[in-house]
């Protein structure tokens, strides 16, 4: 087949690659070089945890138990259910099952809005509970009480983390539903070959590289120093 | 490379097995290992991302050059961590001389 031809017979061919072959090495290439970026900006917040966590450690404890682990282990299984629905829609792509993808792809947002609709609800519980570091601080329970003189300040520094890093796992979960969503309208035009699904794949790697910073999260947040 | 099509049950397995390794890391934080307790949910994370890789992301069927990627990656935050908390646990070890004391860092508690 002739150069030509391949681009007449493959709408989602790109013009610059020779066969989809070579564009499907080169898109899988492309969001991985993204993820290993995204990678080191999540470390960084790692790294600087890790330091803190060490400096801090009761303190930490003593905020990691303020959170409700159920409601953490919850939505653990719940985006680990919207990486089995997305993987599932990338197959369908597949295999051509235009219906099956459009569902999976649903669910797949329908999965990210309950884990989304859980989270707001623990943020709410923050402030109901006043450990918001700088905006609302001013925790009453007795877990934080019996932290030593200056335990208060090392615990919004723990608070700090639990923002900043759920926040900007958030804002990667709400981009990804966007992207999910363009996928379904995509779809619905019936933009995806078995041969050309490209998109559908990256978007997916990319909510798979988001469920797993969720799932170091879960641990490193909600379960410090155990529960016993 | 065309990626070969997996089987559903394949996926609803991994799919089991993460739910089962969650219910692990969440049933072992209630049991005292003490300092065991971070290292067992450590190593649970970290099997949980190796399944996910794997088989969600499918690196089991990916080129070479993927793998070299994912693992320099890796490589550099660990690089990151190592040398971050190598710095600050060490810090107190010798003591800063006196016209730094200013600016000193934090030390251990």
């Amino acid at each position: 087949m002739t150069d030509a031809e391949a681009h007449a017979q493959h709408a989602g061919l790109a013009h610059q690659f020779e066969d989809l072959d070579q564009q499907q090495d080169a898109d899988a290439l492309g969001i991985w070089l993204f993820l290993v970026t995204e990678i080191m900006f999540f470390g960084g917040l790692f790294a600087s945890y890790a330091i803190y966590r060490w400096l801090y450690f009761p303190a930490f404890q003593g905020g990691s138990h303020i959170l409700d682990i159920r409601l953490g282990a919850a939505n653990t299984i719940i985006l680990l259910g919207s990486s089995l629905t997305m993987v599932l829609s990338v197959r369908s792509a597949q295999v051509g099952n235009r219906r099956a993808l459009i569902l999976f792809l649903v669910a797949t947002m329908i999965l990210g809005g309950i884990f989304l609709g859980v989270k707001a609800y623990e943020y709410n519980q923050k402030f109901v509970e006043h450990v918001v570091p700088s905006l609302d601080w001013a925790p009453e329970g007795q877990t934080l009480a019996r932290l030593a003189p200056g335990g208060l300040e090392h615990a919004q520094m723990y608070f700090v983390f639990y923002f900043a890093m759920t926040g900007l796992h958030a804002i990667h979960m709400i981009i990804g539903m966007g992207l999910l969503l363009w996928l379904v309208f995509r779809a619905r035009k019936n933009d995806f070959t078995p041969h050309y699904f490209a998109p559908v794949e990256v978007v997916g790697l990319y909510w798979h590289f988001v469920d797993i910073v969720w799932i170091f999260l879960f641990p490193l947040l909600y379960l410090i120093g155990g529960r016993y | 490379m065309s990626q070969p099509i997996v089987p559903q049950k394949t996926y609803v397995m991994v799919f089991l097995g993460l739910i089962g390794l969650t219910i692990l890391t969440t049933g072992v934080a209630f049991i005292d290992l003490g300092p065991f307790n971070t290292v067992a949910a450590l190593a649970i994370a970290f099997s949980k991302m190796l399944l996910v890789v794997l088989f969600f992301m499918g690196v089991r069927h990916s080129s070479g050059l993927v793998r070299i990627i994912l693992v320099a990656g890796f490589f550099w935050l660990a690089l990151l961590i190592a040398f971050t908390m190598s710095d600050y646990r060490t810090r107190s070890w010798t003591p800063a001389p006196d016209s730094w004391s200013s600016s000193a860092p934090p030390t251990h508690p």
